[in-house]
C-alpha cells in the first residue's frame, strides 16, 4: 500500500515535470531545453518530390549501388542550397526486373516548386563526343540551317531551335562513352600570362578516375587528329583536336568562360553528375498557411475530444473514471515526450492517429473497470482483492486485442507512403504505450487510493459503481 | 441472450447492408482520387472575395482545362482537380482561375504521376490481404487452446467474415457519397480501412476471449448459452469502448482540419459497423457454425 502511494506520487511528479518540459521546450526559444516538435511537410509547408529512376542501363546487381550513389549526389545538391533538414531517400517497389526505383526528396519550407526542381536538376551533364567520319559537310549544315531559317520566317509556327541544333550536333558527333560519370574532380585553371597559344581567360581542368582515364587514353589513342567535342547540358563548349594520346586522365575544357561562370561550372561538376537518369513523377506542395490551419484545428479537436472523453469516463465510472483520466493525462505526456525526443515527425494524419489512440487507450481501462465491477459483485471480496483480480483477468484480452492492432499498424507502416507512415507510427506507439499505461499507471493510482482494506462501506460502493444507479 | 436468440434477424441486417454496399460499389463505382489515378490538385485561397463556382467554370470552359472539377473548401478556398500538370501548365492554370481583385494564394499543389499512383493501388491491395491473413493466423494461434466444440480456425475464419463486413459497408457508403457529393477515395481512405481492420478485430477478440474463458470454466453445457453469457458480460465494455472512440472521432470530424475530415468519417462509420459486427455478427456466427456442425455430424 505504501509502495503504491510512493509510486503514485512519483508518477504525478513525472507527469507535472514532463508537462512542464513539453511546454518549455516548445515555447521558450532561449531555454537550453528548446526542442520543438518536428512537423511534417503537410503541417509546416514545403515540397515533396518523387522521381522515378531509369535503371534500365544498370546491371541488376549494381542497382542498389547506383541508387545509393544517386541519393548521395542529390543530398549534396540539396545541402549546398541550404534547405533546412531536407530528406532524401530511395525506395524500391517490387523485385527483380519489374521493380521500380524511386527517389523521394522532401524540402521543408520550399514552396516554390520551380526553385525546388532547379535545386535537384542543377548539375550539368558533361559529355565527350567524337567527330563522325560520315558527318555532313559545312555546306550541308549551312543548307539545313538556311531551310530552317526560311521556314521560320514564312510559317507562323514557332521553331524549336534547340532541337534543330541538337539534330545537327548529333549528325556531327557520336558519343564516345566518356562522360561526367567518370569525373573525379574539376577545377578552374588560368592560362599563364604571356604564354604563347594559351587560351584566354579561365578554363576548366577535369580529372577522371581510373576507369575514365583508361577510356580517355583509348579514345585519344584511336582517334588522333580528330576532334573530341565537349558538351555541357547538350551544348557544345569546345571541340579541341586530339593532338596526342592523353594517358594521365586529365582534360582541359577551354571556352569563353567568365571567371564566375567557370567557378560555378566547376562547382556543379564537382557536385556530381547523376549516375542514373531520373524523371519527375509526383510533385506535392503545401503552403505554410494551410499547414498551420490544419495543425491548429487538429490540436483543438484533440483537446476537445480529450475533455469530452474525460467527462464520459468520470460520469460513467466515477472514482475509477477519475483515475483513468489521470492515467490518460500521463499517457498523453509520455506520447508527447516520445514525439519530441525520438523525434517523431508529426503529420496531419499523425495528429488524427494520436487523437484516435486516445480513444483506444481508454479501452484497456474500460476492460479492467468492467472486470472489477464483476468481481465486486462478490460481496466477500475486499476492494483491493477486486482490483487485483480485475487487472489479472483483463490482461489476456488486453494483450490479444492490442496485438491485432499492432499487426495492422506494422503493415500500414510497411505499406505507407510518408503520409501513412506518420499515421502508422503514431498509432503503433500509441497502442504500445497505452498497454503500459493502462496496466501500470491506472493500477498504481487505484491501489494508492486510501480506500479498499477492510469493510466496504456504502460510499465505496457508490464511488466504484458505474453507470446509472439501478 | 437476445442477440443469440434473434441472430437470424441480425444476420439479415448485415447481409442486406453488405449487399446494398456491394451493389453501390458495383453500379456507382468507387470515386478514386488522384492518389490512385494520377492527376493534379490545386488548392487556391482567394481571401474574402472568392469568385462564384459558375464564374470559374465559365473561365475554364474556354481554356484547355475544361475538364477540371471545382470544389469549394472552407470559407475562402477552392480545390481544383484535373489531369497531370507540370510546373508551366500549373502557372497557366492559376492565371486563368485568378478572378477577382485580390491576390490568389497557392496553398497546395499535388501532381501525382503514374508511377506513384499505380504503385499505391498495388501496395494497398497487398496490405489489405496481408492484414487479413495475418489476423486469421493470429486468432487461430491465440485460440489454439479451444478446439471444442468449434476449432480455433473457425474463430479466425469468422473474424475475417466480420472484417470483410466492416470494410465493405464503409466502402459502399463512400461509393454513394462519391456519387452524390464527389467525395474521393484517397490514400487516407485506405489508411482508415486498414485501421478499421485493426479496431474491429480488437472488439471481436475481446468477446472471443470471454467465450474461451467461459468454455474453460464450463459455465454452461450448451455452447449457444455460453456464447450468450459471454456476450452479456462483454456488452458494456464493447459499447463503452466504441463510444470513447466515437467521441474523439466526432471531435476530429467537426473540429479537425479539412485534410482529415473524410478520414474521420470513414473511421466513424468503421467504428460503428465494427462494434455491430463483433456483437451481432461474429459471436452469433460461432453459434450458427456449431449448430450446423452438430447437424451434419448426425
Amino acid at each position: 500500500m505504501t509502495f503504491h502511494k510512493v509510486l503514485a506520487v512519483l508518477l504525478l511528479i513525472f507527469g507535472v515535470a514532463g508537462g512542464y518540459f513539453i511546454y518549455i521546450s516548445e515555447t521558450d526559444a532561449n531555454s537550453p531545453w528548446y526542442r520543438p516538435f518536428s512537423l511534417g511537410l503537410d503541417l509546416s509547408g514545403g515540397t515533396h518530390l518523387v522521381y522515378e529512376a531509369d535503371v534500365s542501363e544498370v546491371g541488376l546487381g549494381e542497382i542498389d549501388e547506383a541508387m545509393s550513389a544517386l541519393k548521395d549526389v542529390i543530398e549534396r545538391r540539396v545541402n549546398v542550397f541550404g534547405v533546412s533538414e531536407p530528406l532524401v531517400q530511395v525506395e524500391q517497389v517490387g523485385f527483380g526486373d519489374g521493380a521500380s526505383h524511386k527517389l523521394i526528396v522532401e524540402l521543408p519550407g520550399v514552396t516554390d516548386v520551380e526553385e525546388a526542381l532547379s535545386i535537384i536538376s542543377e548539375t550539368p551533364v558533361l559529355e565527350f563526343k567524337l567527330e563522325r567520319e560520315d558527318g555532313p559537310s559545312q555546306e550541308e549544315i549551312n543548307t539545313q540551317v538556311n531551310s530552317v531559317v526560311a521556314s521560320a520566317s514564312t510559317s507562323s509556327s514557332t521553331v524549336d531551335l534547340t532541337s534543330v541544333l541538337a539534330n545537327i550536333s548529333d549528325s556531327l558527333y557520336k558519343p564516345s562513352g566518356l562522360s561526367g560519370k567518370y569525373l573525379e574532380k574539376a577545377q578552374v585553371v588560368f592560362a599563364q600570362a604571356g604564354s604563347p597559344g594559351a587560351p584566354q581567360g579561365p578554363s576548366i581542368l577535369v580529372n577522371f578516375n581510373n576507369e575514365g582515364a583508361k577510356l580517355l587514353a583509348e579514345i585519344t589513342e584511336q582517334n588522333l587528329g580528330k576532334s573530341l567535342a565537349i558538351f555541357l547540358d547538350g551544348e557544345l563548349i569546345s571541340a579541341p583536336v586530339i593532338q596526342s594520346q592523353i594517358s594521365n586522365g586529365e582534360a582541359q575544357i577551354t571556352g569563353q568562360f567568365t571567371i564566375d561562370e567557370a567557378k560555378e561550372l566547376t562547382r556543379n561538376l564537382n557536385l556530381g553528375a547523376l549516375p542514373v537518369p531520373i524523371e519527375l513523377d509526383t510533385t506535392q506542395t503545401i503552403g505554410p498557411t494551410l499547414g498551420q490551419a490544419v495543425l491548429e484545428k487538429g490540436l483543438y479537436a484533440g483537446v476537445i475530444g480529450f475533455i469530452l472523453l474525460s467527462l464520459f469516463m468520470i460520469l460513467w465510472y466515477r472514482l475509477p473514471g477519475v483515475v483513468a483520466v489521470l492515467a490518460l493525462i500521463v499517457y498523453t505526456i509520455i506520447i508527447l515526450l516520445i514525439f519530441k525526443l525520438v523525434p517523431v515527425t508529426i503529420t496531419a494524419a499523425g495528429i488524427a492517429g494520436f487523437i484516435l489512440s486516445i480513444g483506444i487507450a481508454v479501452d484497456a481501462n474500460i476492460l479492467i473497470f468492467e472486470r472489477m465491477k464483476e468481481e465486486l459483485k462478490d460481496k466477500n471480496k475486499s476492494l483491493t482483492e477486486a482490483i487485483t483480480e480485475g487487472f489479472k483477468r483483463a490482461w489476456l484480452p488486453i494483450r490479444d486485442s492490442n496485438l491485432s492492432g499492432i499487426i495492422s499498424a506494422v503493415i500500414l507502416f510497411w505499406f505507407g507512403t510518408s503520409l501513412i507512415k506518420g499515421f502508422a507510427l503514431v498509432l503503433l506507439i500509441g497502442i504500445i504505450v497505452s498497454m503500459f499505461s493502462a496496466i501500470t499507471i491506472t493500477r498504481t493510482f487505484l491501489l494508492a487510493l486510501p480506500v479498499g482494506r477492510g469493510e466496504r462501506s456504502k460510499l465505496i460502493e457508490l464511488l466504484f459503481g458505474s453507470g446509472f444507479p439501478k | 441472450m437476445f442477440v443469440i436468440k434473434y441472430r437470424k434477424i441480425f444476420f439479415g441486417i448485415s447481409l442486406v447492408a453488405a449487399a446494398l454496399s456491394l451493389g453501390a460499389i458495383g453500379f456507382l463505382g468507387l470515386n478514386l482520387g488522384i492518389d490512385f489515378t494520377g492527376g493534379s490538385i490545386v488548392e487556391l485561397n482567394y481571401g474574402a472575395d472568392r469568385p462564384e463556382i459558375a464564374e470559374l467554370r465559365q473561365a475554364l470552359e474556354e481554356s484547355d482545362f475544361s475538364e477540371a472539377t471545382i470544389q469549394p473548401a472552407g470559407e475562402e478556398s477552392i480545390i481544383f482537380r484535373l489531369g497531370a500538370l507540370d510546373e508551366g501548365q500549373k502557372e497557366a492554370f492559376i492565371d486563368i482561375v485568378s478572378i477577382g481583385n485580390q491576390e490568389v494564394r497557392e496553398d497546395r499543389f499535388s501532381a501525382i504521376g503514374p508511377t506513384l499512383s499505380s504503385e499505391l493501388s498495388f501496395r494497398g491491395v497487398i496490405a489489405v490481404i496481408l492484414v487479413v491473413l495475418l489476423i486469421v493466423f493470429f486468432i487461430a494461434f491465440v485460440f489454439r487452446g479451444v478446439s471444442r466444440p468449434v476449432s480455433s480456425w473457425v474463430y479466425g475464419g469468422i473474424a475475417i467474415v466480420a472484417l470483410l463486413h466492416d470494410v465493405i459497408i464503409p466502402a459502399g457508403i463512400f461509393a454513394v457519397l462519391g456519387h452524390l457529393y464527389g467525395i474521393e477515395i484517397d490514400t487516407l481512405f485506405l489508411t482508415a480501412v486498414l485501421t478499421i481492420l485493426g479496431l474491429s478485430v480488437n472488439d471481436t477478440i475481446v468477446v472471443f476471449d470471454r467465450i474461451r474463458e467461459n468454455l474453460q470454466k464450463k459455465v454452461s453445457k450448451d455452447f449457444s448459452e455460453t456464447v450468450g453469457i459471454s456476450l452479456q458480460q462483454t456488452f458494456a465494455r464493447s459499447i463503452n469502448t466504441s463510444l470513447t472512440v466515437i467521441i474523439v472521432l466526432l471531435a476530429l470530424y467537426f473540429l479537425g482540419g479539412t485534410t482529415t475530415r473524410e478520414f474521420a468519417l470513414v473511421l466513424l462509420i468503421g467504428a460503428f459497423v465494427g462494434t455491430y459486427s463483433s456483437i451481432f455478427l461474429a459471436s452469433p456466427l460461432l453459434v450458427a457454425w456449431e449448430k450446423w456442425q452438430k447437424k451434419s455430424n448426425q
